[in-house]
């Protein structure tokens, strides 16, 4: 919960850093990314038209209007859960790699062939969990796939592993009714690369087709903003865990 | 703190700590299923089998388990045979 959220964020945050990103859906059957980067309406072609050679990635690709050096593939709508070919996928990355310097894989839910094709490939893996019994689980999962699945697992090499804890509520934590930053990190215990606070922002986001990121006044805006700063070794401190002390004139006021 | 929700605490642990708790169980018992060799599961139903030529017995009452020491990995089987 909150792949494509997160993907579309931390995407767009690479690219507004100048770096040139394109963001991948390999959700097969399922096409999200392009509702939640709001160009929906401009999918011509798509991933597996491009693995299958009925169209080439210039046609393909969707340069995002608000960010410079931004482009999303979006997934394709079939029904063929068989689509995504190995070879057919190592073909499109390798072709995106001379021309990006960043490719985020934006993975489907579960372990199927979808999921094992977005993380195959993968240098790193940010692990999207919420602090809910049933994802953290499935995270490890995961986890154990990354590190005996993957192209680089494969090769006796390690893949990367960051942990992204999103919609997290801190009145719930202190209160004992959701695990905390620290519980899931103990249990999963792989690198912290962000906590996202539950908000409002990221629906209102969604909505408009707009990746919360850039939505700067929000919480999860700013977090997901110091998330990429932390890809590239900035140490910033993690915010949102605590709740925020209302004062007694902010209490007045209702803020 | 007041004095009544001081023995409400006492009562049971709040949800988190029972989350926490149950997630380290199963994550740990999963980690362990997946580092053992793939060959486990099939020596312990081919086990089963050669058992099954001479008494009958479940599933549930092979147990095969191999732990990875350092040094030397130990193999360790365990049958409950009926009475």
């Amino acid at each position: 919960m909150g792949k494509t959220t997160t993907s579309a964020s931390i995407g767009t945050g690479l690219a507004q850093r100048g770096h040139k990103t394109v963001i991948i859906d390999f959700d097969v059957g399922l096409r999200n990314l392009d509702l939640i980067m709001g160009c929906e309406r401009r999918v011509v072609y798509d991933f597996v038209n491009v693995i299958n050679g009925e169209a080439n990635l210039k046609q393909t690709l969707i340069k995002d209007k608000r960010v410079d050096n931004l482009y999303i593939l979006p997934a394709s709508q079939t029904r063929d859960k068989d689509a995504l070919t190995q070879e057919g996928v190592e073909k499109v990355l390798d072709e995106l790699s001379e021309d990006f310097d960043f490719i985020v894989c934006d993975s489907p839910a579960g372990i199927e062939r979808g999921a094992q094709m977005a993380l195959y490939f993968a240098d790193m893996a940010v692990v999207v969990t919420n602090p809910e019994v049933s994802s953290v689980r499935d995270s490890d999962r995961i986890l154990g796939i990354l590190q005996s699945k993957s192209r680089k697992a494969e090769k006796g090499e390690v893949v990367e592993e960051k942990l992204l804890l999103t919609r997290y509520n801190p009145e719930r934590v202190e209160e004992g009714e959701m695990l905390s930053v620290e519980d899931v990190k103990e249990i999963l215990a792989i690198e912290l690369l962000g906590v996202i606070p539950e908000s409002e922002a990221v629906l209102k986001a969604s909505n408009q087709g707009s990746p919360v990121i850039l939505d700067s006044d929000s919480n999860s805006g700013q977090a997901y903003a110091d998330a990429v700063g932390r890809l590239f070794g900035e140490e910033i401190e993690h915010r949102f865990l605590d709740v925020e002390k209302k004062g007694f004139f902010k209490r007045l006021m209702g803020a | 703190m007041s004095i009544f929700s001081y023995f409400r605490s006492q009562k049971k642990p709040s949800s988190a700590s029972v989350a926490k708790e149950r997630l380290q169980i199963i994550v740990a018992h999963e980690r362990n299923k997946r580092e053992q060799p793939e060959y486990i599961e099939k020596m312990q139903q081919e086990i089963l089998a050669v058992i099954r030529k001479y008494v009958e017995i479940d599933d549930e009452q092979v147990k095969v388990n191999l732990d990875n020491n350092d040094e030397c990995s130990i193999l360790e089987l365990n049958v409950t045979l009926p009475e």
